[in-house]
């Protein structure tokens, strides 16, 4: 399925993924990597208040696609593969992958690079590569 | 205060990835696609987020010794490349190609509650938990994962 090219709208769009993690830093000190956050919320060792700003990240995240709903009359546009199978498969490894490696497309991608972390940018370089590569797998080796 | 500013951090997040094009999974395979229906966009979602980021980050640690409603700067301060990073970052990348999705834009779309949504993030839920529970590969390492 094609998509258009948006460089603008996808570039405002990062902007405003960039001022909501220089946000998050200035106001409490904490990264803006979901997979991190999230995973804070379920974490009962971690303290009180880390989990509840954990947990209000989240909710805003989740309240961002409802608000879009009503200011603009629509959900978001998109499509989501819908193989059951695929998408539990999928899951499991974002999951398990962004934990054991401590950090996704956020953490290491957004905040660790824009830091100069080593760590951040070798890991986006890796996750970078096994996901071009297991797009090319399914999409052209297998045909998927 | 810092929790209204968790809040609002995480409703413009979700509203970024939205514009962007990045909470659309389509978008996503598409971009990784180069050899297929390629869409370069979403190199413009990461590089906008940097150009605002990094002079944001640099700009707020060389002004202020702590954040405004907290004690400190929550920053990594590790710098080793271990073989637990590396094979998690490689696993995250095959599940992002498989479904178009990484943790922010699942979340973010969890409410439009496509089919595929509902089923990825109890299943991403359930391999967080699960990498919580496996050891650390590294040799020597202290102790397990964390």
């Amino acid at each position: 399925m094609e998509t258009e090219f948006t460089p603008w709208l996808s570039l405002g769009g990062g902007m405003m993924i960039g001022a909501s993690a220089v946000l998050l830093m200035a106001t409490n000190g904490r990264i803006a990597g979901i997979s991190g956050l999230t995973a804070k919320i379920f974490t009962r060792s971690s303290d009180t208040e880390a989990r509840g700003v954990s947990a209000l990240f989240v909710l805003g995240l989740l309240l961002a696609a409802p608000l879009w709903l009503l200011v603009s009359g629509g959900w978001p546009e998109q499509w989501v593969p819908s193989s059951p199978a695929l998408m539990a498969l999928a899951g499991l490894l974002v999951g398990f992958g962004a934990s054991y490696g401590n950090g996704c497309t956020s953490g290491h991608g957004v905040c660790g690079i824009s830091r100069g972390s080593a760590r951040s940018i070798v890991a986006t370089v890796t996750f970078m590569v096994t996901a071009f590569a297991t797009v090319f797998v399914m999409r052209h080796l297998i045909g998927a | 205060m810092k929790q209204l500013f968790a809040l609002l951090s995480g409703l413009i997040f979700g509203l970024g990835l939205i514009v962007s094009g990045m909470a659309n999974p389509a978008k996503v395979l598409n971009f990784l696609d180069v050899f297929g229906t390629w869409d370069p966009s979403l190199a413009f979602v990461m590089g906008g987020a940097i150009a605002v980021t990094a002079p944001g980050f640099a700009l707020l640690f060389r002004n202020r010794q702590t954040p405004l409603f907290d004690s400190k700067f929550r920053v990594p301060t590790r710098t080793d490349l271990e073989p637990k990073l590396l094979t998690g970052a490689a696993i995250f990348g095959i599940g992002w190609g498989l479904g178009g999705f990484c943790p922010g834009p699942a979340l973010t779309s969890l409410p439009v509650a496509a089919t595929g949504t509902l089923i990825f993030v109890p299943f991403m839920l359930i391999g967080m938990w699960a990498a919580r529970h496996t050891p650390d590969i590294t040799p020597n390492a202290k102790g397990a994962a964390s």
